[in-house]
Formats: structure tokens, sequence, C-alpha cells
């Protein structure tokens, strides 16, 4: 019920006209960060949801319309990106310096 | 009660692993997580396949905790030591239902597995097995455990406590954004309820805030310390993290969790919701 999909992909099954699906990829050093923590934060900054990166270091949330903040946060380091979501599929990526 | 008898570091349980009359249990929500690494000796509690009735939306009753614990190799006299991912949710839930099935004995890791991750501290693949012992529980502790009627009987004079993110207070989203969103009930809160979400009660790693980091967040919001207090999120997972907070780490009294949560709430025919 509460389990969180794998993370990445296949977009089968899920309904790009009603759902505002954020997803992309944590990277650092010229390479994707799997087992990173991203956490979507609203427009107030509070906590919305989190999510561990895929082996390929991917993740995906499901939202709503407006602008969010990722926040990824691993071993290496941490990274921030801004983001204006529409219904629909918004990628973006997480740099960790 | 206090924050040392009910919270470990990650230091003290990785001095710890392997001490007799300690178990370490790693309940998670993505329950795959175990089998990819677990804390060395620790064994695994699924929180939905082993916490939930198979058939209806309930708890296992006393008879299949009972099987489960002795199944696991627990003992009454364990001390039962839980960590788990999403900054500690299942773990905290886990918690919960053991003090509701009268175990005397347990503690949560602080920042849990998240911790313990972004700490890079050892994890083991080995495959865990503990002899099987002969537990006993006691009568569920119905002190900690709100229903709907008493939620609905609550508004306007209880503190009602939505511990879910302001989105999902608000109505704008149904579930916390890792989750679609198609649920078939209403988006809003329980009328009165203040949302204070349980993200404010812990760091970015994971870990508790202080007592009196956390003494001040309730303060500031406006909970009524001569009031009974329930807590609910969607499904009571989040909620027992507040509860947590309130009962184990700030001694409040009289707290429940309402583990039907939003998922009952917002699916009831005529009662009141705002948005």
């Amino acid at each position: 019920m509460c389990g969180a999909p794998k993370q990445g992909g296949s977009l089968a099954g899920i309904d790009l006209t009603t759902q505002t699906v954020i997803q992309g990829s944590v990277w650092h050093d010229g390479a994707p960060v799997a087992g990173a923590y991203v956490r979507l934060l609203d427009s107030t900054d509070e906590f919305t949801a989190e999510v561990v990166t895929s082996a390929e270091g991917e993740f995906r949330f499901f939202a709503a319309p407006g602008d969010w903040k990722l926040r990824s946060l691993a071993p290496v380091g941490r990274g921030e990106q801004m983001l204006t979501a529409d219904v629909g599929l918004n990628e973006t990526t997480v740099a960790i310096d | 009660m206090s924050r040392n008898d009910v919270l470990v570091t990650a230091d003290w349980a990785q001095e710890n692993l392997g001490t007799p009359g300690l178990v370490f249990v790693e309940v998670d929500e993505d329950t795959s997580a175990y089998d990819g690494g677990h804390l060395e000796g620790a064994v695994k509690l699924d929180w939905k396949k082993d916490l939930q009735d198979p058939l209806r939306r309930d708890f296992v009753d006393k008879a299949g905790f009972e099987a489960l614990l002795s199944s696991r190799g627990i003992s009454n006299d364990d001390t039962v030591v839980l960590y788990g991912g999403n900054n500690n949710w299942f773990a905290a839930y886990a918690y919960w239902y053991f003090k509701l099935y009268g175990h005397e004995n347990v503690k949560l890791i602080d920042g849990g597995r998240k911790k313990w991750e972004l700490d890079s501290r050892p994890l083991s693949k080995e495959t865990v097995e503990r002899p099987a012992t002969q537990y006993k529980a006691s009568d569920p502790d119905l002190s900690i455990r709100a229903f709907r009627d008493e939620v609905v009987a609550s508004i306007g004079s209880k503190n009602l406590i939505d511990v879910r993110s302001p989105d999902e207070f608000s109505g704008k989203i149904l579930a916390p954004a890792h989750l679609p969103q198609e649920m078939a009930q209403k988006g809003g809160h329980v009328p009165t309820a203040k949302n204070i979400p349980w993200s404010k009660a812990a760091n970015e790693d994971g870990t508790f805030k202080t007592d009196e980091q956390l003494a001040a967040l309730y303060d500031e919001q406006g909970y009524d310390d001569s009031k009974a207090t329930i807590a609910y999120c969607r499904i009571g997972e989040r909620s027992s993290h507040t509860w947590f907070v309130l009962r184990e780490l700030l001694g409040k009294p009289d707290v429940k969790n309402y583990d039907g949560s939003w998922v009952e709430y917002g699916s009831l025919v005529g009662v009141p919701i705002e948005k």
C-alpha cells in the first residue's frame, strides 16, 4: 500500500494526463549516484516525500503542478535543484558538487 | 521515560551488535532494503506482511503477534532495537505496535537506516537465524490507539495533530509524493486539526531533534498540554513517529495514534472535512 515503487524505469501504467511526475537522476563527478536520498520540498521548503535512488541513480515523485525543490543527500555530499512542474512528465538532474 | 531509555545512537548500536539480550530488528516500507544489506544479526519485520491482518484492515491479533515474535526468536525479556528506512517511519510504527502488545524494552536507533548509510557503516547480507522462542504478548493497550469514532468526537476538544505534509493537509495531494496520486478518499483534514508535519521533528539525516527543539516546536504550534492528543497521518506510520516524539521523548500524557488515519477518515460517509 505504501511501498515506494522501484525508482526509475518504465512509465508504463502511469497516466501522464492526470499525474504530475517529477523524475530524474542524481549525478556526482560525471557518474550517477546510486543509493542517494532525494527529498521533495514544497514551495515553503517543507518535506513532501523522500526516495532512495536506484542503481542507475534515478528517482521519481508523483506531485502536483507548482514550484518544487529537490534536495539530495549522499555520503559524497549534497545537491539542490529547483523546478516548476506541470501535469505530465517533468525531468531534471540533481548535481552533487 | 526519557530519551536515553528509548533512543540509541548509531555508534551505540554498532558497538552493541551481537550483544546477548539485544535483538536488532529492521522494519521498512521498502521491504527489499533488508535483503540488500542489514545490520549484522538483525532480523526483518515486513510491516505489511507480518504486522497486518492478511484479510481485514487491522493488526495481527495477540496470538498472531506471539507467533510472529516466537518465529523471529524474540523473547519477552529481550531488548528490541528497531531501525528502518524512511526516517524510521515504520520502525516507529513497530515501536508503537510492540508497546501496544506490552513489550517492555524497546528502543529506536536514532536516524535509522538513513543515518547508518550516510555514515557508510557496515551492512551484512548474511541470513540471520535465531532459535524460536515462546513469546507471550499482553492484551492490546488501547490507551495508545485511537479509533474513528473517538476522532470524530474529539473535533474541537482534543489536540488533533495532522502530521502529513502541508500539501496533504490542504488536500492538494492525497499521498506522500513518492506514491501515485490515485486514491478514493476525499482530500483535506479533520476539522480543528493542527498541521505539525512529522518532518519538523527530525533532522535531515533522520535523527530526532533535541528535546529542547521538540518542546519549542509543539509549544509554538499551540499544542495544549491540558488536553488529550490524537495524532494521525495517511496510514498511521508517520503519526507513530510523532506519537514517539510526544509520548516517549517529551513524556506527554494521553497521546494516541489513530492508525486508521486519512485513508479511513477521508473515506467515511458523512463526517466533517476541512480543506
